[in-house]
């Protein structure tokens, strides 16, 4: 099947419904491919999330703003601040007044408009891009983009997997939001988010940024998904013999909880939740309890094992990198939203989870929706001379050879899955894990060749092995402490490193400050 | 995991083979939703949800359970009113109020505003 738009957009969570839009609102032919379904696809859908939504009021804004910028280590922008949150405003209110999604009203009567019900919110997005008129492709993973003779993007190919057919879209410009990469690890919702946009932008050339910030760890309780972690917020955390893990906590002590992990179990309660907190959590939160209900577990007053999933680039805040105000690329043609950009300009090297992440995806979506548009009228609609840009996974450079594709996602889960290599890390175990990824990124580029449904979780592997590769070279180079990339070999932070760490390449990964010369 | 789909309720619409992000499911002869890739659940709800029937379960555990399990009790799971709550909780299906419109939870901080998600 093939189909030609003015905007393709890849992805079906937050930042890609209002990249189709706003790309829809500019008079663009639309069609949007997603992975899994839109309206049920991601962290968001499944999770729900806090939104960075404040009022217009100088000292609210000058607060907000303020308020981690220590905490990212100084190196987001105030400027992209500014706009995320005018943007955000704006847009929060267009869902409650066009998208009727049904705010609760507080006591005084205000609409509260701070956070957003996954499920609610996705399916009103969802209905909202099909009355825009947007052609909707679920179940139809991208796994390679198209390029022109002068290294444009043109479209996108890749194969449906219910329909059992491969298909192309043929457009004038592309938005990547494809979402993070928490590498399978069954995060809440997030094993969609394999990091295939970071993967084909590259193959065309793009940089990467911030992909150091890449080691957020979700608390779910032992053996389950649901990693919503507000609520741990009225934890206290035991070891197995009833005494309090001391210096343990959601937000400030999480390390802790890694730390003892490794040896031991951590088990947790929320009894410092009083009882109108307990009744309210029910309804800000249904899924939070699903997974208590259904276990028994009476998360107040009984005590359960916790343990940390992998939330890698979802709640980190690496991503591709943007070199303009409409969220473009190096590439042309090529604009990223959401959770597959990143997400320093407005969090640093603080985790973006939650608020900032939800605000990002709305206004990123926004703006690269409506700068692919302009785009692409700019561009007209002549004919391209194309070509497939896909590498690793489905054009090997050697003779096809076998490699077990089961078996690379285990080597990389084996490097960025446990607490001793990404969470608490050393200079030294990054170097022995990179070694192990280059290897596997070696045996993919130049022996697996896959074809029709095997090649999307073919590119899956690939991707998450160069996410991988971004991340721990990117890790290296910032050498100290920052934000949340932490290094037990570099426990401070040093005041000359005062720069983002731009990343990128394949075969060969590079990762150096930001504007400096190769 | 997805671990149970109810035969005696399910009205073989499809919505949980077309909105499963992770594609876990296939249409069985019979028309009955099959689970052909368990190991792909996500244990993300999302199917749950959007169940008009109320016809599966989704167990809170990330590994498959054995066959004796609660999660594939039907029985128990109606009995126990666990069948179809997270579509009451969320307030989705006829007559319910959205759960979004009354999700008004706990400050985590004095000054803060009220957590709605």
């Amino acid at each position: 099947m093939t189909l030609t738009a003015d905007v393709l957009v890849v992805g079906g969570g937050p930042a890609a419904t209002w990249a189709a839009l706003k790309a829809a609102g500019q008079g663009a032919s639309v069609v949007l491919a997603d992975k899994g379904y839109c309206g049920t696809s991601g962290a968001t859908a499944s999770g729900g999330t806090g939104v960075w939504y404040v009022p217009p009021e100088e000292k609210a804004r000058e607060a907000a703003m303020a308020s981690r910028e220590a905490l990212g280590g100084y190196l987001a922008d105030r400027r992209w601040m500014a706009r995320v949150l005018d943007e955000t405003y704006e847009r929060i209110n267009e869902l409650a007044d066009a998208g009727r999604y049904p705010f609760p009203v507080g006591l005084d009567g205000t609409s509260l408009r701070n956070g957003l019900q996954g499920p609610e919110y996705m399916r009103r997005q969802r209905i909202r891009v099909k009355r825009a008129g947007v052609t909707i492709l679920d179940h139809s993973p991208v796994t390679e983009l198209l390029v022109d003779a002068d290294g444009a993007v043109a479209g996108a190919a890749g194969y449906q997997r219910q329909a059992g057919r491969p298909f192309e879209v043929r457009a004038g410009a592309v938005v990547l939001a494809t979402g993070g990469c928490a590498f399978l690890s069954k995060a809440f919702g997030c094993n969609v988010n394999t990091g295939d946009g970071a993967l084909l932008a590259a193959e065309l050339g793009a940089e990467l940024s911030g992909m150091e910030f890449s080691n957020a760890y979700g608390i779910a309780p032992e053996h389950t998904s649901v990693t919503k972690t507000a609520f741990y917020n009225y934890a206290t955390f035991y070891r197995a013999d009833g005494e309090v893990l001391e210096g343990a906590g959601s937000q400030r002590g999480r390390s802790v909880i890694a730390r003892t992990l490794l040896s031991e179990k951590v088990f947790c309660k929320l009894d410092l939740a009083d009882d109108a907190a307990r009744k309210a959590m029910r309804l800000a939160q249904p899924n939070f309890f699903l997974t208590f209900d259904r276990l028994g577990v009476n998360p107040f007053t009984d005590t359960f094992a916790v343990t940390l999933l992998a939330e890698g680039t979802v709640r980190g805040t690496g991503g591709i990198r943007i070199v303009d105000d409409g969220c473009g690329t190096t590439v042309p043609g090529l604009y990223v939203a959401g959770d597959a950009a990143t997400r320093e300009l407005i969090c640093g090297g603080f985790t973006g989870g939650g608020s900032h992440n939800a605000a990002w995806a709305i206004s990123s979506g926004s703006w690269a929706g409506r700068a692919a548009a302009q785009f692409a009228r700019a561009l007209g609609r002549g004919t391209r001379q194309v070509s497939a840009a896909g590498g690793a996974g489905l054009r090997p450079t050697g003779g096809s050879s076998d490699v077990d594709v089961a078996e690379i996602i285990r080597t990389v889960q084996a490097e960025v899955l446990p607490y001793d290599k990404n969470y608490l890390r050393h200079g030294d175990v990054l170097r022995t894990a990179l070694k192990e990824l280059d290897g596997a990124w070696s045996s993919v580029r130049s022996g697996l060749r896959a074809e029709g449904a095997a090649a999307v979780p073919a590119r899956q592997a690939a991707a998450m092995v160069a996410h991988a590769r971004w991340m721990y070279t990117s890790a290296l180079a910032r050498n100290e402490s920052r934000g949340m990339a932490k290094r037990l070999d570099r426990p401070d932070l040093d005041p000359a490193q005062h720069h983002r760490i731009t990343s990128g390449g394949l075969d060969e990964v590079w990762a150096r400050p930001e504007g400096a010369l190769t | 995991m997805i671990e149970l789909v109810s035969a005696e309720r399910c009205i073989t619409c499809d919505k949980c083979i077309e909105v499963c992000p992770t594609n876990v499911f296939d249409r069985g002869e019979d028309g009955l939703p099959v689970i052909s890739r368990q190991s792909d659940c996500q244990t993300c709800f999302q199917c749950e949800a959007n169940c008009p029937a109320d016809a599966l379960f989704v167990a809170p555990q990330t590994h498959p359970l054995p066959a004796e399990s609660f999660a594939h009790d039907e029985e128990h799971l109606r009995h126990s009113g666990l069948l179809g709550s997270y579509r009451r909780e969320i307030g989705w299906g006829s007559g319910r109020t959205p759960g979004a419109a009354r999700a008004i939870g706990p400050a985590l901080s004095p000054a803060g505003q009220p957590l709605i998600s």
